[in-house]
């Protein structure tokens, strides 16, 4: 009958589904990392699942038929506790546990190689923060130097205890882009400077949370050369969604090179400390990335959270409440310390406060001009 | 064990004028329709918001929706859904109109004290939609208000939005409490002469399972919402660690920093409530598919005391699975392995109750019913939901599924699709007794088919877009790579398909409406069920709900299709031709 047909239909569509799914990729990411099993787990799961589906989905469109409300047809009367009865379900649920075990042991296996890292994976850090990434690599001498979010601050960014001698060598990475040497796993453990985030490159497959006031950890070993996206899997507030890095895969040299050419905790110091480093213009670009300005406001004209920095300099800005202001260098740096005082017409006072140094805030500000018309 | 004889006397409110007949009314009956008129509202403006929600996700930048609202409009339809709409709906709502007439009672345990809680139902709905006109709005944190980002700058409604969202559950959880405590003893205490536990109906064992449930994994939030609340307004720093943020250390309203606190904790207090609440919502969802299945198919269900022993296993069981939601927030790693055991034994007893609905309708009597149909689409839906929970429950599996649209597909088939046909279902088949009338079958189909489509359509393919990676909690994923491009299409098809099923929804809100005006004239059993409810003298049965005598009970509630009997149904309350005195089973 009609209704069968169509309940039929739907079970089939979904199975045709699968199919037109695998052709238009709505599929796994290429894997590029050594976690095939979880893949394998997830697949066996969803071939069980498909059985289960179709059996009990078909079994039903066929009772609906079979027994339809006829002339002449009636309904059994099953009495409780009959013996046919017990002894169905007994075996329904022998079969059920065994499937469950089935699918558990796997994933299980997995679980307990994904918490236990192996002894010679290199050992990295990602530091997570509205709304950027950051790393560092415990240099020469292996190991982290100590860190506590107490030692945060605009100058020591990665909350370095600079007593600590450990710290001095490790290699800091201020940009949203790591590096990973192929086909050497990687012992990574993660912080966060301020609220929930959890480090994701999906076709390493592996994820975890980053939670403010603890590490946790992670591992993979890369194994295909490439450039892959880095996502944050946690929501972190409205900029969540761009919350992006880079992490690039390279065979060992050229991984061990761009290494090489990072500062460490103990450059950063001394530059910090002599009077002739200092930011430059070309900083501002680099802290509009470190500090994740660029999470809210695009530089290439494109609508975000925060207004576009590409053509603003020295235009007109209408204002939320009324009246305009002349994007002035002086209106950009206040934008800067006090986002919420003068808000763009269009946009939300959601911007947090950002106490920059003046040196900068020129920097940010040059930046912003040479953005153009 | 006394038997209700003694309640003869109960006193029945007596309502009089038009405030204590419809306002302030103590009937068990009007405070049922009030709660279920109070949520449908809530449920109108969270389908409205998913709406909202799904055309920047297939129309980025088009509607001027910004990240702030997208967010806000998350975290308001998560809330509303699962806490306002199902849980007020199912247990206020079902709970409320069916265990004293069931049961064979006059009216609830604590008549007052009934009426209060919905009372405060409402005013928690009046707060949480205060959220709308505090400055920020209202919070934008997710429905699961994480901290420390709930509380900071750079999440909506940090300030303010979260303080009434906080105070509005609170106020909820007195009104759950209240009604909570009104389910258990009545269920316990009033039954009527030889309504033994085994003999109540399915959905009365469901709903009192899941007010216990609810009774004692609520209180878990509440905890979690006051300390979140003194984080906000004295500054504690139960889950706020020291936050670096923008440059500064944050600090709370008195100026000092947060330190010490720990995000993971409310995590912990919040899935312990959070994981239990979904089986508040399933298992009178259950309940209702068992009646219904039943009584449309004239069959008693298939394995009765398993049933109830299964719906016993998963209250049970359903405390111990919680940090299936914490598989990667950083909790210690070895709790992984318990966790995942433990969800995936849940499967088992919930596997069965599956298979014995399957095994009710196989050599059955089945009218294909505008409520049978609802039941059979909630055993095809819930049979993909329940099947996605065992990719997100298997540990292994979970790590890259977590934050992924496949959870997002899995919650939505579990929580939205299939209680939403049962809810559908139970209104349609109960609807004549409420008011006398049969709600209009032609809408009733055309709203059936139309959302068992939308689901199919819509999340089957979401789960597909969570094996892709595409994550949940994303305003616009555009400029990611590794997307492929027809995941846009896909939104697209998505969108414009939620349109369609959020506007078919409207179609059974017109009959509810329609059929109080127009319908046909129902008789007191117009299904021919054997429950009590349906016995009754008066359709819709008065105060007091028998006017005499109250009903006895001589058998279990699915006499149907006995063999040598004159019709194919035996209602509970009609003795055995042989037997004088009910018997106890």
């Amino acid at each position: 009958m009609l209704v069968t047909l169509i309940f039929l239909l739907f079970t089939i569509a979904v199975v045709a589904f699968h199919f037109y799914a695998l052709e238009q990729g709505f599929w796994f990411p290429v894997l590029a990392s050594n976690w095939a099993l979880m893949d394998l787990t997830t697949k066996i799961t969803l071939a069980v699942s498909a059985v289960v589906f179709i059996v009990i989905s078909v079994f039903v469109c066929y009772c609906i038929f079979r027994f339809r409300r006829r002339e002449g047809h009636s309904a059994d009367h099953e009495p409780e506790n009959s013996k046919e009865n017990s002894k169905l379900e007994g075996w329904l649920t022998i079969f059920t546990t065994v499937g469950v075990i089935a699918l558990l042991s796997p994933g299980l296996m997995v679980y307990r190689d994904f918490i236990n890292p192996p002894a010679d994976a290199i050992k990295a850090e990602v530091l997570g923060e509205q709304w950027t990434w950051s790393y560092r690599f415990p240099g020469n001498d292996g190991i982290y130097g100590r860190t506590n979010p107490k030692f945060f601050s605009l100058d020591n960014s990665f909350g370095l205890d600079p007593s600590d001698p450990a710290s001095q060598d490790d290699v800091l990475v201020n940009t949203n882009t790591v590096h990973f040497p192929i086909n050497q796993p990687v012992d990574i453990q993660l912080r966060s400077k301020d609220v929930l985030h959890d480090f994701y490159i999906p076709q390493f497959r592996a994820k975890i949370d980053m939670v403010p006031g603890q590490v946790t950890k992670l591992w993979f070993e890369p194994t295909l050369e490439g450039e892959y996206e880095i996502v944050c899997a946690e929501y972190c507030g409205i900029a969540h969604y761009n919350m992006r890095g880079v992490a690039i895969v390279n065979s060992v040299p050229d991984f061990q090179f761009w290494l090489d050419q990072q500062q460490t905790f103990g450059e950063f110091q001394q530059q910090a400390a002599s009077s002739s480093g200092g930011v430059t213009d070309k900083d501002g670009e680099l802290i509009a990335r470190t500090k994740g300005c660029i999470a809210c406001h695009s530089i290439d004209g494109k609508p975000g959270i925060g207004p576009s920095w590409k053509g603003i300099a020295g235009e007109d800005r209408v204002l939320v409440g009324g009246g305009s202001m002349i994007a002035n260098d002086l209106y950009l740096k206040r934008s800067i310390t006090n986002p919420n005082d003068e808000v763009v017409l269009g946009y939300a006072p959601m911007m947090p406060p950002y106490p920059l140094s003046e040196e900068e805030l020129d920097a940010i500000v040059e930046y912003i001009n040479s953005l153009g018309e | 064990m006394e038997y209700t004889d003694t309640y003869e006397g109960q006193r029945v409110s007596d309502a009089k004028s038009w405030i204590t007949k419809y306002v302030f009314c103590q009937d068990h009956k009007v405070i049922a329709i009030q709660y279920s008129c109070v949520a449908m509202f809530t449920g109108i403006v969270g389908v409205i918001l998913s709406i909202l929600m799904r055309l920047q996700l297939g129309y980025p930048d088009v509607f001027g929706i910004t990240a702030a609202e997208y967010y806000q409009h998350t975290t308001m339809h998560g809330m509303i859904m699962v806490i306002y709409l199902l849980t007020a709906l199912f247990l206020g709502g079902f709970g409320n109109y069916l265990i004293p007439l069931m049961l064979g009672a006059r009216d609830m345990a604590f008549p007052f004290v009934n009426m209060l809680s919905v009372h405060f139902f409402t005013l928690s709905v009046i707060i949480l939609m205060g959220s709308y006109i505090v400055p920020g709005g209202p919070t934008g944190a997710g429905w699961t208000l994480y901290p420390p980002q709930v509380l900071l700058p750079g999440t909506p409604g940090y300030d303010w939005g979260i303080i009434m969202m906080i105070l509005s559950v609170a106020v909820f959880i007195i009104a759950f409490t209240m009604g909570g405590l009104n389910y258990v003893t009545t269920v316990l205490q009033s039954r009527t002469r030889g309504m033994t536990l085994m003999r109540m109906p399915l959905v009365i064992w469901c709903i009192f399972l899941a007010t216990v449930i609810g009774l004692l994994a609520f209180p878990a939030l509440l905890v979690a919402g006051v300390m979140l609340l003194l984080d906000r307004v004295v500054g504690s720093s139960f889950f706020m660690p020291d936050v670096f943020q923008a440059g500064q250390h944050v600090t709370n309203v008195f100026g000092t920093e947060y330190e010490g606190g720990s995000p993971l904790l409310f995590q912990h207090l919040f899935w312990f409530f959070g994981h239990p609440e979904v089986y508040i919502v399933a298992l009178p969802a259950f309940g209702v598919i068992s009646e219904l299945i039943s009584c449309h198919a004239r069959k008693n269900i298939f394995g009765y005391r398993m049933m109830v022993w299964a719906l016993v296993a998963i209250t049970a069981v359903s405390f111990i699975v919680w940090a299936h939601h914490l598989f990667v927030a950083g909790m210690n790693p070895v709790l992984g392995f318990f966790f995942a055991t433990t969800t995936l034994i849940i499967a088992i007893p919930t596997a069965i109750k599956v298979y014995n609905w399957v095994l009710t309708l196989w050599k059955g009597d089945i009218h294909m019913t505008v409520p049978m149909l609802y039941a059979v689409g909630f055993i095809l839906t819930f049979l993909i939901g329940g099947l996605g929970g065992l990719f997100l429950g298997n540990v292994g599996t979970d790590i890259e599924l977590s934050d992924t649209y496949f959870v997002v597909g899995h919650f939505h088939v579990v929580m939205g699709i299939s209680p939403v046909l049962a809810m559908c279902g139970g209104i349609h088949h109960w609807y004549p007794k409420v008011t006398g009338k049969m709600m209009n079958d032609t809408l009733g189909k055309w709203h059936f088919w139309g959302t068992f489509a939308g689901a199919y359509l819509i999340y089957i393919p979401m789960h597909y877009l969570g094996l892709a990676g595409v994550l949940r909690r994303f305003y616009d994923i555009r400029g990611l790579n590794y997307i492929p491009e027809s995941v846009s299409d896909l939104n697209v098809f998505m969108t414009l398909t939620a349109i369609v099923v959020g506007a078919i929804q409207f179609l059974f809100l017109i009959n509810i409406i329609w059929s109080y005006f127009k319908g046909k004239k129902a008789d007191s059993n117009p299904w021919r069920a054997t429950t009590l409810e349906w016995q009754t003298q008066e359709t819709p049965p008065g105060h007091g709900n028998w006017p005499d005598k109250l009903p006895v009970v001589y058998r279990w509630p699915y006499d149907y299709s006995v063999p040598g009997a004159e019709s194919d149904f035996i209602p509970q309350n009609v003795p055995d031709q042989s037997l004088e005195e009910p018997t106890h089973d």
